[in-house]
């Protein structure tokens, strides 16, 4: 064995014993560094015969790649370890409890008055407000509810000792009606008293001064008023079974309508729905039977409705013998309560966070048609 | 409106059955309410016969009864009734019965040691009287194991249905039989008046009240004998509710009930003078049946003797007049009173009655001859006496009215073709005269119709009575415009504002929109109700604070550790003109731990008022403000902690939202522990998009990187520094497109009364990169504008 062969392997022994980077890259100095013994021992052959260098130079060329390359692959070795070492080091415990985002909500009836917009955008309703702090004339005269009719006593009406510069009293709107009012008043002043087809919805809060188990002093109404030309009844029904399928999410709902008496309509009508029992909870729509025995389903009033009375049409400047159409009023709490299963309406203004967190829908959850208003999307 | 099955067949021939009936009613507008048959209840229990009667072994008050129900058996009954003996025919219920006046279901048992199965029944037991004094005892003839309520005919199914204000015809019986009649349910039987033989002038009665009561009908009959009145008015009064007083009393309460005609009976012997309708004197009180005193108004009318007013026209009769067991001469009062005065004057007095639920919605002014008639008749019938003539003074107004009615309108608006022979009949059913000389029909309306006056209200009477399930559903025609917007720009801000306040971990209420007036005197109001309905709902808000700190109020006390509450609702208060001004605002309550304790930093944090800033200017960047540009005043109002509270304005006038630390004050009366921050968002002054135009400005993102430079700046620590911002923000406009606090620091190295700011400045080269020139010119610019502001750069 040649003494090149000895450091050869002398050197490879070092590499293969190397413990850590720092050793390692001494022995590459020792070895194949600048003054190392095999870089020294390359220069050597500048001043061999060509013989010799022919003979001397492939082997100490070899040696140096052996080792160069004996310490890149311990290098990495030692790198991987060390890489390894430190990868089990760090690990950390991923079932632990990572900071919380907060989720907020939104509100079941807020929810319901934008599925409602929704439902009646599409059917070209655009949404009326008016304000809640209401004249007497407004929300009774003008709605051919005199001072001394009866259908003013069935109103529980919140008063304000207040009147306003054309002496009427002030109150607390007892329906969404007004906004019927003002929106007709606005069009016949607009128009000079000529008129224009009229579709609107108006949801808002609406107050009576009654709190038991099913009534708080306040709540919310949603009215719908359509004025045209050749609208009549069976257009109001289509309209309410529409949006009540609509609203419910489900085609087998049937309504029925009932004759009664509301001032502001004429001929007026109260309008059913059907509903079924299932689990023990009334569920609206379906062969109005129940399930598995007790309670069976039914027809369960839901909103009133009528063609608006002339006498309604002409008190806000518009010629009843042009202009008629339906308008219809429907408990918006209840509605929320009907379709997303609530069973107490007093929960609805006590702002308990549990409540809203179960009840509550995500910020996310805008009711769309494409997605299902409940955005539960199409049925597979 | 309550009236039994015979009742109704007393006016209405028909083959229907209950359910058919029960269901024409609310097909025709008369919601059924309840249906309710009381010989239900009475099926168990038994015509029965004492066989004998025997002392009980172990009490002396108690006897053993041997029961012979007609079933073959013979029951051992104990038994402590005086009257229980051997022979009588009585009324007995087996173990298994409910017994209804008792409210308890028999059980077969044993009394002091002897056995007992069933009981024999007292009249209070049955709820037929509060007698209980023994048990029933019915004539010896009375056939033994019949059902009670077959004995008794209590077989007589209770209808109750709700009458709307309108439907006055349908305040007595026979109007409902009339409207059933119309739809085909059977036949309306017609109506005998009573032949009625007088004698003597009627009594002196007259109306000095032509607007309140513009006629008042009188008859006399002298010589009666007042008592009970006979067992089938008993019977049907007691079925539908009504407690059986007196013959006299109680016919007046029968013909009002079955013809919707309230009548009076006054005691003559009790009568000084004669009697007038009048308006009450102010102040004039009048002791009412009910055993209340009313002081009345002048506005009111009343039918009054020499000695006074005794009775509120036509709502409730007086005590001191009335007919008692003694009467022996009665004067009947059958009046018209106008229903818009009955109206006001009930409403007034607050007080109800079946008469003024009658008049106030118009009795039938051609009914008071025919009405004092059939009243007089029987109590000619029950009680005896002898008649007078009748007095008619005044007059009801009972003119027909008349309409002109196209038949093609019960399409055009009713939406049902309804063949004209078909109109013709229901209407001429329910007593419409109908004039078809012309195209256009002349509708005669009957008296009792007080609430038909035109071609709609025909419609209605055709279609409720043809049936609204004839109605057949028609698409409204699609609307001209394509996908033009349903919402206001008010609309989509609030839906828009209300989710980014959701998304952003707020929980959305929905509070009462009054508060109390404590809370007021905090947080103002303009509109304070005359009526509450409690003193916590009093006063309109002009805050949506008070009621987000009531909840999270009651969410802390519930355990709640951290509360995010809003709320979206309307501020209300009172414009120049007196009429309602009403701002949509966005409240925000934040209390409780920000973050709660955790596993890292093993502390919990609270919010605080920059967290309130931070909601209030992440939810105005959505509503589309530019939040950079937004001055920050002070004056957030006094329920805000004065040094830690802010609002953010537009202009020195326009403030977009007010927010920060709630004043101690407030806290404390709220009753809250611990920090709470709030926040209110005026929508109303929130600029709205004045352009419907959907097309942007152009951009393109410049192609050069931006340069970032760090300032620090040594400053007052009264200078806001937030103008310091402003000033570097402003101190290049083309070329610094940011400026960021990184570090507030005051302390060592920071001399007293100073702070050192530091800031980090974005720059955006344009078409060429800076130069080191550029640079220097920026930094210099920078500087100056701070040092303006009194801030030295930090060497």
């Amino acid at each position: 064995m040649s003494d090149i062969e000895n450091i050869q392997n002398t050197y490879l022994a070092k590499v293969e014993a190397a413990a850590d980077i720092e050793s390692l890259d001494a022995i590459r100095v020792a070895a194949i560094g600048k003054k190392g013994e095999i870089s020294l021992l390359l220069k050597t052959l500048g001043k061999m015969t060509p013989e010799e260098r022919n003979v001397q130079g492939p082997i100490i060329n070899g040696a140096r790649t052996m080792i160069a390359d004996a310490i890149a692959a311990r290098k990495e070795a030692l790198e991987t370890a060390a890489l390894n070492e430190r990868l089990t080091s760090e690990r950390l415990d991923m079932s632990l409890p990572a900071p919380q985002s907060h989720s907020g909500s939104v509100h079941p009836v807020s929810q319901v008055m934008d599925e409602l917009t929704e439902i009646f955008a599409d059917l070209g309703f655009a949404v009326a407000q008016g304000p809640e702090v209401e004249d007497d004339w407004r929300n009774f005269t003008a709605l051919n509810i005199p001072e001394t009719h009866p259908a003013r006593a069935m109103h529980d009406t919140f008063y304000f000792p207040d009147k306003d510069a054309q002496e009427r009293e002030m109150l607390l709107r007892t329906h969404t009606s007004p906004v019927q009012i003002r929106t007709m008043m606005e069009v016949a002043k607009r128009t000079e008293g000529k008129g224009e087809p009229i579709r609107i919805i108006a949801p808002g809060r609406t107050y009576r001064s009654d709190s038991d188990a099913t009534h708080t002093p306040m709540f919310h109404q949603v009215e719908g008023l359509v004025i045209d030309k050749a609208i009549h009844m069976g257009h109001l029904k289509w309209t309410l079974e529409t949006f009540v399928r609509a609203f419910f999410e489900r085609d087998d709902i049937e309504l029925r309508l009932r004759p009664s008496y509301f001032p502001f309509t004429e001929p007026s009508a109260e309008v059913d729905v059907g509903f079924s029992v299932e689990k023990g909870k009334r569920i609206i729509g379906g062969d109005r039977q129940g399930k598995e025995g007790g309670e069976n389903g039914g027809w369960m009033e839901i909103l009133g409705s009528g063609m608006v009375n002339p006498k309604v049409i002409e008190n806000c400047g518009l010629d009843p013998n042009e202009w008629q159409g339906f308008a219809f009023g429907c408990g918006i709490d209840r509605l929320a309560m009907l379709k997303y299963g609530m069973d107490d309406l007093r929960a609805f203004f006590d702002g308990d966070l549990r409540w809203a967190r179960h009840y509550g829908f995500d910020a996310h959850d805008v009711p769309t048609l494409s997605g299902g208003l409940s955005g539960k999307g199409a049925a597979a | 409106m309550k009236f039994t099955l015979s009742w109704l067949k007393e006016h209405l021939d028909t083959d229907a059955s209950l359910s058919e009936i029960t269901e024409k009613l609310t097909a025709i507008g008369l919601e059924l309410e309840g249906i309710e048959n009381p010989a239900d209840a009475m099926r168990p229990f038994t015509v029965a016969k004492i066989i004998s009667a025997q002392q009980h072994p172990n009490a002396d008050k108690l006897r053993l009864l041997s029961v012979d129900d007609g079933s073959g058996n013979n029951w051992q009954v104990v038994c402590g009734a005086p009257n229980a003996v051997a022979g009588l025919v009585s009324v007995f219920a087996p173990p298994g019965t409910y017994v209804p006046g008792a409210d308890f279901t028999i059980k077969a048992t044993k009394i002091r040691d002897v056995e007992s199965v069933g009981m024999m029944c007292s009249e209070k037991e049955l709820e037929i009287s509060d007698e209980h004094d023994g048990i029933i005892a019915l004539p010896d003839d009375a056939p033994i194991g019949m059902s009670y309520a077959d004995y008794a005919q209590l077989d007589d199914p209770v209808i109750d249905v709700s009458v709307t204000p309108n439907k006055q015809d349908c305040m007595g019986v026979r109007g409902i039989a009339r409207d059933l009649a119309a739809s085909g349910i059977g036949t309306l039987k017609p109506l005998t008046l009573p032949e009625i033989t007088r004698s003597g002038n009627g009594p002196d009665v007259r109306s000095e009240d032509s607007e309140g009561a513009p006629a008042f009908f009188a008859t006399t009959v002298k010589g009666v004998k007042n008592g009970p009145s006979p067992a089938w008015m008993q019977q049907r009064l007691r079925a539908i509710g009504q407690n059986p007083i007196s013959a006299l009393v109680d016919i007046t309460n029968y013909i009002m009930l079955d013809h919707g005609r309230p009548l009076h009976v006054y005691d003559m012997a009790k009568l000084n003078g004669n009697l007038v309708a009048r308006k009450a004197k102010a102040g004039e009180e009048v002791l009412a049946l009910n055993g209340k005193t009313y002081a009345l108004d002048d506005n009111m009318t009343v039918i009054a003797d020499d000695d006074g007013a005794h009775d509120i026209g036509g709502i409730m009769g007086g005590e001191k007049t009335g007919a008692g067991d003694d009467t022996v001469d009665v004067l009947i009062e059958c009046a018209y009173f106008t229903p818009e005065s009955i109206a006001k004057t009930g409403q007034k007095l607050m007080l109800t009655s079946d008469a003024r639920q009658r008049f106030e919605r118009g009795v039938d002014p051609a009914f008071l001859a025919d009405g004092l008639d059939i009243a007089t008749a029987l109590v000619l019938e029950i009680c005896g006496g002898q008649a007078s003539a009748m007095t008619k003074a005044g007059n009801a107004p009972s003119e027909r009215r008349s309409i002109t009615y196209c038949p093609d309108h019960c399409s055009t608006l009713g939406g049902v073709d309804v063949d004209s022979a078909v109109q013709v009949q229901i209407l001429e059913a329910l007593g419409f005269g109908v004039d078809q000389t012309s195209d256009a029909w002349t509708i005669t309306v009957p008296t009792w119709r007080r609430d038909v006056v035109g071609s709609a209200d025909i419609v209605e009477e055709i279609i409720r009575i043809k049936g609204l399930d004839m109605i057949a559903p028609v698409a409204l025609p699609k609307s001209v415009t394509v996908a033009a917007a349903t919402a206001t720009p008010v609309q989509v801000l609030e839906r828009k504002l209300r989710r980014t306040a959701a998304a952003s971990g707020l929980n959305e209420t929905i509070n009462w929109s009054f508060i109390s007036e404590k809370e007021a005197a905090l947080f103002g109001g303009d509109w304070v109700l005359a009526n509450p309905i409690s003193e916590d709902l009093k006063v309109m808000r002009t805050s949506l604070l008070p009621a987000l700190l009531s909840a999270t109020k009651r969410n802390i006390g519930r355990g709640a550790s951290s509360v995010r509450l809003f709320e979206i609702g309307r501020r209300y208060f009172k414009a120049k003109d007196g009429s309602s001004d009403e701002k949509l605002t966005l409240g925000i309550v934040l209390s409780g731990d920000k973050t709660a304790r955790d596993w890292q930093s093993g502390k919990s944090s609270n919010f605080n008022p920059y967290d309130a800033k931070s909601a209030v200017e992440n939810i105005l960047s959505t509503a589309g403000v530019d939040v950079s540009r937004l001055m920050v005043m002070g004056d957030a109002g006094p329920h805000y902690h004065p040094g830690q509270s802010a609002t953010l304005r537009l202009g020195p006038k326009n403030i977009l939202a007010a927010f920060g630390a709630l004043h101690p004050t407030a806290q404390k009366a709220f009753g809250i522990k611990g920090d709470v921050m709030a926040a209110e968002i005026y929508l109303d002054s929130i600029p709205l998009p004045k352009s419907r135009a959907t097309m942007r400005s152009s951009y393109a993102p410049p192609s050069l990187q931006s340069v970032k430079r760090d300032f620090a700046f040594l400053l007052d620590e009264m200078t806001e520094a937030g103008k310091i911002i402003n000033a570097i923000r402003g101190a290049d406009k083309a070329n610094i497109t940011d400026a960021r606090i990184f570090d507030r620091f005051a302390g060592e190295g920071v001399p007293d009364g100073k702070i050192s700011l530091a800031v980090e400045v974005t720059l955006q080269p344009r078409d060429a990169s800076f130069t080191d020139e550029d640079l220097a010119a920026i930094s210099d610019k920078i500087i100056a504008s701070a040092a303006k502001l009194g801030a030295e750069l930090r060497g």
